[in-house]
């Protein structure tokens, strides 16, 4: 089949776990035969993907036509109005960026990808889509996320093809209460106007039936996965010595549950003094979490390091003894994955899709702290435990194949394009 | 004249609260008392009454005939004399029969055999006085905690004076034989072996409401003409499981009872056939032949060996660290002491940090109250760690006794 995908990232140019997921379903979905080109928004580095054709909205001409052609309801509202300023109060430069992030943010924002303006570059990337709509010829369309809406929606107009949305996370998980009013209504349009949607959860699709009166027929649960190269990979050698190490890593924001990792940390530092705590990542909540940190009087056994990269990563998933994702919201959450396929050991909220699926973790819920801390105090205390979750967990992850969610997809492709 | 040995093993674990790291120092009651109580209702109006009610009624009923035995684990006994002594009276009714047999077992249902022989013997021991002043029966037949068995474990039930013991009828130590003979432990001069017929047993206890299974529905004829077919040479057929099979894992609603209640008449049309309890049943013959088993069987998952309570390293630390603690225990001389690190001893508490859980985990997760085998091991662990921290102040309390008579 022939598949016009609509993505915002795609690596090496990403900043979270969208591109990563991109990656190994389209890799996946390639390896089934099927045909994808891949959109993306401005200029992509990207060459590291000889399955599919990547295409960069840079190069697209977009005609006066294309500019507003009668577009939906909400999206032709924003187009038509100036950027609004009233949006700057509560969304700072830094928060701006953290929007519309999926997952785990691990790499540092690449200036370009996205602009200052995400909403506009999401109605700019909009118009594009409408020119490839015209100009190439496919069976579906498959669009991930609110960024993708607009030129999946102008796509499927003027395609007549039908229109696949994935959500990998929604504004409610980013935000909570406080979501953007306009991302919210783009989400519910996209929602509506597509002709299926794939969840990356049972957790998320409950979301989207109560907080978006979507029926519930229309959504299928399709779970993440992790690629086979980082699967494989196996640090073990690095952890030694007597003091235990654990991480968080990911956003520092508001879903991600930071403050809960913290007051967690004072608890077991009570009772195991050794132990050191790493937040690896930036955020808006990162300033707060600082001066939380020496109110509490921890401040030598917990250490910040801003957002890691690449290699850094890896070094520091291979040298930690615990991994905790304590997220507040989390639609899917990829990281415990690559924790696991480090060998480290997991614990994570209840709040996120991933626990779904994941047997060989601990769970918690995000808000109970005492429990969060009497986790961590059982893994680093027993090695027997650790180590006992550490190896089903690598079995486990055998079975979290893209291979397996590329068939679910390939499966719903075959289904809204026979309609 | 063959002979068939129903026999029911009842049993309900003491259930653990959840107790938090930060629960360690400060509480030291470690029962899920609502839970145990929730559970032992259901089981009792679902399995134990019906069930006793029904099997009385059969005995009258054949006169005799019909006989059925039970092992009743002390943790079962504990829970029975403190809240349902109406089930107990149940069970007393049927022992009044004088056609029930009440077997003997390990007082806390525990593992200790493979730990501590010093604290086997203790608990059979224990276990055999409580059957003794509760049913008026002096044990005869020996049968172990899941089943679990092995030369050295027949050797030292024989010297406590058992005649019988019973076994999984496993082509582990079977090879080619049939399981429905009698047979002689290796290394033994006294005591009986009989062994589970355990393709007969789980068509009752697991297959009987499977609607994929070819043979749905069984009724109590068809499965007499299984049991008929079996040829007159041999001696037993012994069919083992668990008495919460009648009622409790197999609903009324799937006609198990109507399927016991028409079970001996036509399993008894056959003029060849009739009831036997194990130590009646073992009385009667000589053994065909001698069983070698040197390392441990039990009735328990495919692989009927001990992996489901000591296959993993949490198991085996759990139970290590338990162990570990004896001495000092015993030491102390203080009956609450005692009675928590008997309770738990409990194989069940082991059983939940199984990590098994691909195959045969089904069964596993069904009879599983924590999340995951992990929270299994963590709670366990806290209780273990307060446990030897009232071990270690008792032994601190004694001293400073100690101190005190000597500066008079």
């Amino acid at each position: 089949m022939r598949i016009l995908m609509f993505g915002w990232e795609f690596p090496p140019r990403m900043s979270g776990g969208l591109g990563t997921a991109c990656y190994g379903m389209t890799a996946a979905l390639a390896s089934l035969g099927h045909r994808i080109t891949f959109v993306l928004p401005r200029d992509s580095e990207a060459g590291a993907a000889p399955f599919l054709d990547l295409v960069s909205t840079a190069g697209i001409l977009v005609s006066d036509a294309d500019r507003d052609d009668g577009a939906e309801a909400t999206l032709r509202r924003l187009a038509l109005r100036p950027l609004p300023s009233r949006l700057h109060p509560y969304l700072s430069a830094g928060r701006y960026r953290v929007l519309y992030l999926s997952e785990e943010t691990k790499f540092p924002i690449t200036a370009g990808i996205y602009g200052p303006d995400l909403i506009a570059e999401a109605i700019r990337y909009g118009r594009a889509g409408g020119v490839l709509a015209r100009t190439s010829t496919f069976d579906v369309i498959h669009a991930h996320d609110w960024m993708t809406v607009p030129a999946a929606l102008r796509a499927r107009r003027i395609s007549g093809r039908p229109l696949i949305l994935h959500i990998h996370s929604l504004e409610y998980d980013r935000s909570g209460e406080n979501g953007n009013e306009e991302i919210f209504a783009i989400e519910r349009e996209g929602m509506e106007k597509a002709d299926r949607i794939i969840a990356v959860s049972h957790r998320t699709k409950r979301m989207i039936v109560a907080r978006y009166s979507i029926p519930e027929e229309k959504i299928s649960v399709v779970y993440n996965a992790v690629s086979k190269t980082e699967a494989r990979q196996a640090y073990r050698t690095e952890r030694q010595g007597e003091g235990k190490m654990v991480l968080f890593l990911g956003r520092i924001t508001f879903q991600k549950g930071p403050d809960y990792f913290v007051e967690a940390a004072a608890q077991v530092l009570h009772v195991l003094p050794d132990v050191t705590f790493v937040m690896a990542g930036a955020g808006d909540m990162m300033g707060r979490m600082i001066e939380r940190v020496a109110e509490l009087g921890i401040g030598d056994r917990f250490h910040f390091t801003g957002f890691l990269q690449g290699e850094e990563i890896e070094r520091i998933f291979s040298l930690c003894d615990l991994y905790v994702m304590p997220s507040v919201s989390e639609p899917f959450g990829i990281s415990p994955l690559e924790a696991m396929s480090y060998d480290v050991p997991v614990i994570l909220s209840r709040q996120s899709g991933v626990s779904e699926i994941l047997r060989h973790a601990l769970k918690v819920d995000f808000w109970d702290v005492r429990e969060m801390a009497a986790k961590i105090i059982a893994v680093l205390k027993h090695p027997v435990l650790a180590d006992a979750m550490a190896e089903k967990a690598r079995e486990e992850l055998r079975k979290v194949r893209w291979e397996t969610a590329a068939e679910k997809i390939a499966a719903i492709y075959r289904e809204t394009a026979g309609r | 004249m063959p002979s068939v040995c129903l026999y029911f093993q009842v049993h309900q674990p003491c259930r653990l609260r959840r107790y938090s790291f930060f629960d360690v120092g400060s509480l030291h009651d470690y029962e899920d008392e609502a839970e145990n109580r929730r559970i032992l209702d259901r089981v009792a109006e679902k399995c134990y009454l019906p069930a006793g009610a029904l099997l009385l009624r059969l005995i009258q009923e054949y006169d005799g005939a019909f006989r059925v035995a039970f092992s009743l684990s002390g943790v079962v006994l504990d829970q029975l004399e403190r809240y349902r002594p109406d089930v107990l009276e149940s069970f007393q009714r049927l022992s009044a029969t004088g056609c029930v047999e009440f077997l003997n077992e390990t007082d806390s249902h525990s593992l200790a055999f493979l730990f501590s022989q010093r604290e086997f013997r203790a608990q059979v021991l224990r276990h055999r006085e409580r059957i003794r002043s509760l049913f008026e029966q002096e044990g005869q037949t020996f049968r172990h905690t899941e089943l679990i068995y092995s030369d050295a474990l027949a050797a030292a039930v024989e010297k406590m004076g058992y005649r019988t013991i019973l076994a999984e009828g496993s082509e582990k130590i079977l090879g080619r034989r049939s399981p429905n003979l009698i047979y002689r432990p290796n290394g033994c001069k006294k005591l009986k072996l009989l062994l589970r017929n355990y393709r007969l047993s789980d068509d009752v206890a697991f297959r009987f409401s499977d609607r994929n299974w070819a043979e749905y529905p069984l009724t109590a004829a068809k499965y007499a003409h299984w049991l008929h077919r079996i040829r007159r040479e041999e001696a037993v057929v012994n069919l083992f499981m668990d008495y919460e099979t009648i009622g409790e894992h197999q609903w009324r609603e799937t006609g198990i009872f109507d399927f016991l209640r028409a079970l001996p008449g036509e399993i008894l049309r056959h003029p060849d056939f009739c009831f036997r309890t194990p130590a009646e049943a073992a009385a009667e013959r000589e053994p065909a032949g001698e069983i070698a088993c040197p390392d441990f069987i039990s009735w328990a998952d495919e692989e009927r060996d001990t992996t489901a309570w000591l296959g993993n390293a949490m198991q085996q630390d759990a139970a290590g660290k338990l162990y570990n603690l004896e001495t000092a225990v015993r030491r102390r001389k203080d009956e609450g002491l005692l009675r928590s690190w008997r309770m738990l001893q409990t194989s069940d508490h082991l059983y939940y940090m199984c990590t098994k859980w691909f195959s045969d985990g089904d069964v596993h997760r069904y009879f599983n109250p924590y999340e995951s085998p992990y929270e299994a091991y963590i709670n366990y662990m806290n209780i273990i760690d307060d446990l030897s921290q009232r071990v270690k102040r008792q032994k601190e309390k004694s001293h400073d006794r100690g101190a005190g008579i000597l500066s008079f």
